[in-house]
């Protein structure tokens, strides 16, 4: 809301009255407004209800009322008022929550959800674009595209709105100059071409005035395109549930006596016929659709949108949450999948916070590992950002990618704790494969490994500010590990970052990957029964942490190389100190951004007082202690 | 800064014709497949459920709904009327019969002190009789039994605050209601997880509006209050209300006379506090017909929303359905 207005004196009935057309086969369309805050998003929408006819005397004089009380202006109508229906909102005139209204032209019924633009609100935004055919994009003229239309473009996009209208409103403010439209029109598409919109319709547009919303404007002649709402009439409503395969979610199980027992649900996609032959996901057991049960009388088919009740000729284990579906056609089973999420919750994201997922019907505990954080943003996932992540489940769940069906791959977690909705979510792929691939791996075992070589497998991980002496200790240590026979491979951060990790950065996110693909390279080596020295700052405690997750039991220690920050910078190997110092190298570990040394280490070597060869020995007597290596 | 043209005042769009008796349009298909998946997600789900019947033309449609959710099975759980003693007594017969007809059990509650202490429309001022007998008297019902779920017949459409509801709506301790703390709500992913002391209110009925309600009751042959129907009626105008004088528990005032006068409601409350509405539709058809060309809203009759600005809301947040 924005508090634009119009006189009330030049209120004047329609002299053209709308012709009566064809109206039984009219369909349904739902979409959002979104955008910046002020852009005027709920003056639309009350321009929208008000030339479409659906404003009823009594409100229109309440709205009189309440622009007196809450308008910027005595004598005028705000439109926004119509929507804004929350004192608060009325208050600040901004919109916090989502508004759902209804309104139809004689081509189309509407759904329009009315979304908030303040950043602080855009979980509620979210909740307005989720399910969705369409939305409508309000850009100011005055002001053009800004961060927020970027991010609820992000956000329309990511849950599967493939057509979008781009509104450029106040339109009035820069003169009615096609100029402007065009800039911010292609500087929108340039945007845009990396996002997974169908179609993006541009149209300028006062929704004060009522510029080219519902009627053609003289103003506005040199455009040529549709008017707003010509456009929302004439976009695709893109149905394919009843070419999709068949999905049965189990709501409830309906069992009044020992004389019936049905799974009440709504098929999500495909149709079903009694008879047909069914199988039950994520079990894999198959039964037979004895009937199609409703309040109208048993069916023989049931097609995606029919909230029915199904009855098996087989007792079979059926429970809320299973999905029935034809036996070719079955959804992905998995217990880890690929998903990107929209994080909603004040709380961010925190590894060891108990979540619980809910995707279809079923709800489960869910172990979240974040892949890639949006750009732009700091480690760790926050309020209002998306991410890419890796879902663990304690058990196999049913599910198909979101772009496939919505109802199969879109999904919410919940914090256990505090039963919010932390984050909404698109599942992508499974991640089951790499599962079945481990097994076979392990034909040859460890301790076969180990007896070959003579010693065990492992990864020694040194960690230390830049300059206290890593690296120096790891090739002192290397040299005299194979001086004795042992096989073992050299791992420093400067010697990934020329290869596997070129691709990768200084920023949080890159520094924790460099980390990660370390430790996973170092895993590798470890199940091939080699003993890799690896010498990385890694200065968070969590990424060491995790690492060690990923090797066997006694298969990881961590060895702090300690040694202050004045001596590291003393001796400077590098010279990285002095670039940081130059201001050429930001957020050096140390200077820029800081350093967590190990709470538990299995080892601390003190390089003030220590050779690197004594530091290697340490390490030799240690190895021998855990037995990896036997003694000489 | 260009004027402002003047602002057309336009025409609402037709609507299609009636469809035929027995065959809902898509649109009803949807709303309705809509409704029963939030029935039965709060049966799978919630402890102790409830439905709150208030007997009018959209407690009609849920029940009717509620019905269709569960068959062969009755609706697994009750319907509560949170009597305030001033309903029509077409009202009561209605609630009696329907429940009989449906097949469930029906709890009555009145807000005993209430009564006691005398609070009455015509005594205490609506704002009082609708706190203390329909709002406290709800919070009174829900505590006693331990109701963790009330299914409710709101409407988006019908009013301001009620568009920002969720379907799945979070109260807090007390009931109360905090508009700015509600949980995002996606795709039909309902999360009815719940902390001590909070309970859910659930809409099935928010994405229809009072045009729907109608047409799939007469498609559906729903039974509703003959008050929705046009009929003579001893009525009284007080503040341009049109004000029907059910029994003589409503005082005339200095010479008021109560003239019959052909009269209908729209939306149904306690009777001193819902004004009729001059009307010649006496059946279902003409009731649609009505509706259609209508240029007021659905509330337009309830007092109790006129308070004053915002009072939904307000009503909301402590605790009123």
């Amino acid at each position: 809301m924005d508090g634009e207005v119009v006189p009330l004196s030049r209120i004047v009935p329609d002299p053209v009255p709308v012709p009566v057309p064809d109206l039984a086969g009219r369909d349904h369309l739902r979409f959002l407004t979104c955008g910046s805050v002020d852009d005027g998003k709920s003056t639309l929408i009350g321009r929208l209800l008000f030339d479409t006819g659906q404003i009823a005397d009594d409100q229109l004089a309440a709205l009189e009322r309440d622009s007196r009380r809450f308008g910027t202006a005595g004598d005028s109508l705000d439109f926004a008022l119509l929507l804004d229906g929350l004192e608060a909102e009325r208050e600040q005139g901004i919109t916090i929550d989502v508004a759902h209204r209804y309104f139809s032209t004689a081509r189309r019924n509407f759904i329009v959800a009315d979304t908030p633009g303040h950043e602080q609100y855009t979980r509620n935004m979210a909740t307005g674009a989720s399910g969705c055919d369409a939305a409508v994009i309000l850009v100011d003229a005055s002001r053009g595209v800004t961060a927020q239309t970027e991010r609820h473009s992000r956000i329309v996009s990511l849950f599967g709105i493939r057509h979008v209208i781009l509104a450029v409103n106040k339109i009035d403010r820069v003169d009615y100059d096609p100029s402007v439209f065009e800039t911010i029109a292609s500087a929108y598409a340039a945007f845009a071409a990396g996002l997974s919109f169908r179609s993006v319709t541009a149209v300028p547009i006062s929704a004060r005035l009522g510029d080219n919303v519902v009627r053609h404007s003289c103003r506005l002649s040199w455009f040529e395109g549709p008017t707003l709402i010509e456009a929302l009439e004439s976009l695709p409503v893109e149905d394919n549930r009843l070419s999709r395969p068949f999905r049965f979610l189990v709501q409830y199980v309906n069992r009044p006596d020992h004389s019936f027992r049905g799974y009440a649900g709504t098929v999500a996609s495909g149709r079903v016929r009694a008879g047909d032959q069914i199988v039950v996901s994520p079990s894999g057991k198959t039964a037979t659709v004895s009937r199609i049960v409703t309040w109208e009388g048993d069916r023989t088919s049931a097609e995606a949108g029919d909230a029915v009740t199904l009855v098996l000729k087989e007792e079979v284990d059926v429970a809320r949450g299973d999905v029935l579906a034809l036996p070719h056609a079955r959804p992905t089973s998995a217990d880890r999948f690929s998903a990107s999420l929209l994080w909603m919750d004040d709380r961010a994201f925190t590894p060891d916070r108990a979540y619980r997922i809910r995707i279809g019907g079923r709800t489960s505990p869910v172990k979240v590992a974040l892949a890639e954080v949006e750009a732009g943003h700091a480690a760790g996932l926050n309020l209002n950002e998306i991410a890419t992540a890796e879902l663990t489940m304690p058990g196999p769940v049913a599910f198909d990618p979101f772009t496939d069906d919505p109802a199969m791959g879109g999904f919410i977690l919940i914090d256990r704790e505090t039963g919010a909705v932390a984050a909404a979510g698109v599942a992508r792929a499974a991640l089951g494969q790499a599962r079945h691939i481990y097994p076979t791996a392990e034909a040859v075992s460890r301790r076969d490994r180990s007896r070959l070589n003579g010693h065990e497998g492992g990864a020694i991980w040194l960690t230390g500010l830049p300059g206290s002496g890593k690296s120096t200790i790891a090739t002192a240590l290397e040299r005299k590990l194979h001086g004795r026979g042992i096989r073992t491979v050299l791992l420093d951060g400067d010697n990934l970052r020329h290869g596997l990790n070129r691709d990768l950065g200084f920023s949080p996110e890159d520094r924790a990957e460099n980390v990660r693909r370390a430790g996973e390279v170092a895993r590798l080596f470890a199940e091939g029964g080699l003993i890799s020295l690896c010498a990385f700052v890694s200065p968070i405690e969590t990424a060491r942490r995790a690492v060690r997750d990923r090797l066997p039991a006694n298969g990881f220690l961590e060895i702090f190389v300690d040694a202050p920050l004045d001596a590291c910078r003393a001796r400077d190997p590098k010279g990285l100190y002095a670039r940081a110092d130059a201001g050429v190298i930001a957020d050096l570990t140390g200077v820029g951004s800081s350093y967590e040394p190990p709470s538990d280490p299995d080892l601390v070597l003190d390089t003030l007082a220590l050779t690197p060869e004594a530091a290697a020995d340490r390490i030799i007597a240690l190895l021998e202690d855990r037995r990896w290596i036997p003694a000489p | 800064m260009t004027l402002a043209a003047p602002l057309i005042r336009p025409t609402p769009t037709p609507s299609a014709p009636l469809a035929p008796m027995g065959r809902l349009s898509p649109h009803l298909r949807r709303l309705e497949a809509e409704a029963i998946e939030i029935f039965r997600e709060v049966a799978a789900t919630a402890r102790n459920p409830v439905m709150l019947y208030s007997i009018g033309k959209d407690s009609g449609v849920l029940l009717h709904l509620a019905a269709k959710a569960f068959y062969p099975a009755p609706p697994p759980f009750p319907l509560l009327h949170v009597d305030t003693t001033w309903k029509f007594r077409d009202m009561i017969r209605h609630r009696d019969t329907v429940a009989e007809t449906y097949g469930v059990r029906l709890m009555v509650h009145i807000n005993r002190d209430g009564v006691e202490r005398g609070v009455s429309p015509v005594a205490s001022g609506s704002s009082l009789h609708t706190q203390v007998m329909k709002t406290d008297a709800l919070k009174q019902a829900l505590d006693l039994h331990g109701f963790d779920v009330a299914f409710g017949g709101a409407r988006r459409d019908e009013e301001k605050s009620r568009a920002k509801e969720r379907i799945f709506s979070v109260r807090g301790p007390g009931h109360t209601w905090d508009p700015r703390r509600q949980k995002p709500e996606l795709w039909k992913l309902w999360n009815s997880a719940l902390q001590p002391g909070e309970s859910l209110r659930v809409f099935p009925l928010s994405n229809w509006t009072e045009l729907d309600v109608w047409e799939y009751t007469r498609i559906e042959a729903i039974p509703v209050v003959p008050l929705y129907f046009s009929a003579l009626r001893p009525v009284v105008e007080r503040d341009g209300a049109l004000i029907v004088r059910d029994d003589e528990r409503l005082p005339l005032q200095a010479g008021e006379v109560p003239q019959l006068r052909r009269v209908r409601f729209r939306s149904l409350g306690c009777y001193p506090l819902s004004a009729a509405v001059e009307s010649d539709a006496a059946d279902i058809d003409s009731v649609i017909a009505e509706l259609r060309s209508s240029r007021s809203s659905e509330r337009q009759g309830r007092l109790i929303d006129a308070d004053e600005t915002a009072s939904m809301e307000r009503k909301k947040r402590e605790g009123y359905f």
